[in-house]
């Protein structure tokens, strides 16, 4: 792979890393505050639908899923490989093709939003 | 190279158990399953909310409220800020260390500057969602 390809792809593994790390706390809270019953306002039908209707939420969500999928991805295949998998090609590829899923059905839900 | 080189016996498979660093990287870096789950916990709610439906959206709510799914989101909400977070935190000053001009910015001030901005962004989710006005 080349330098600058590496960058870029390590770059957005980096970014990912960095929103997973720093939201994913506040987003389990919020899964949590809903199977407790306690929905938070922001959840409810018409205030989650204008969110993900706007552009900015659009693209909050995507950029957030996205990149948190591609991270895990990436580290999930690190994982296999040490848990004494050597089959890289196989799992990379599992891996990649299970997180390009998730992208595209996110930008394609959002586009039907 | 040496005819005989010495190869350290070495299980592909249970190598990290036998030193607590190589224990915590593993505990750390199984993480990615919860960040992947919680994906795709997102990718079905945005399909249910795709159908534009508030019977339905008010149906996925509800099917995610029951003793399992509290169980899981507490236990997975506890292990992600101790095995993710926190550790992305600790390791923040030696994957980016900061120096201004000719003085290194300390590890502690890096440490304690995600941990502001951590709260401060989930403080901004929760004003967000509504759970804080």
């Amino acid at each position: 792979m080349s330098i600058a390809r590496k960058a870029v792809v390590w770059g957005l593994f980096a970014a990912g890393g960095t929103i997973s790390a720093f939201l994913f706390p506040a987003l389990i809270g919020l899964f949590l505050l809903v199977a407790i019953g306690a929905v938070p306002p922001g959840l409810e039908y018409d205030s989650i639908f204008a969110f993900a209707s706007n552009w900015a939420g659009k693209f909050a969500l995507f950029l957030v899923i996205s990149l948190s999928l591609w991270h895990a991805a990436h580290r999930l295949r690190v994982v296999f490989h040490d848990f004494g998998v050597r089959k890289d090609k196989a799992v990379a590829n599992a891996v990649y093709l299970v997180a390009a899923v998730g992208t595209l059905l996110t930008a394609f839900y959002l586009y039907r939003i | 190279m040496s005819r005989r080189p010495y190869i350290r016996p070495m299980s592909n498979t249970t190598w990290y158990l036998s030193n607590g660093r190589y224990r915590r990287y593993m505990l750390r870096e199984v993480t990615c399953l919860l960040v992947g789950f919680y994906c795709f916990l997102a990718v079905w709610a945005l399909a249910v909310l795709a159908t534009g439906s508030p019977e339905r959206w008010e149906g996925f709510l509800r099917s995610q409220q029951n003793a399992a799914m509290i169980a899981v989101h507490a236990v997975a909400l506890i292990y992600y800020l101790i095995y993710m977070t926190f550790d992305w935190f600790k390791l923040a000053p030696k994957a980016m260390p900061v120096q201004l001009g000719e003085r290194k910015v300390s590890d502690r001030s890096i440490i304690l500057a995600h941990y502001v901005a951590w709260a401060a962004l989930t403080a901004f989710v929760a004003w967000l969602a509504g759970v804080i006005p």
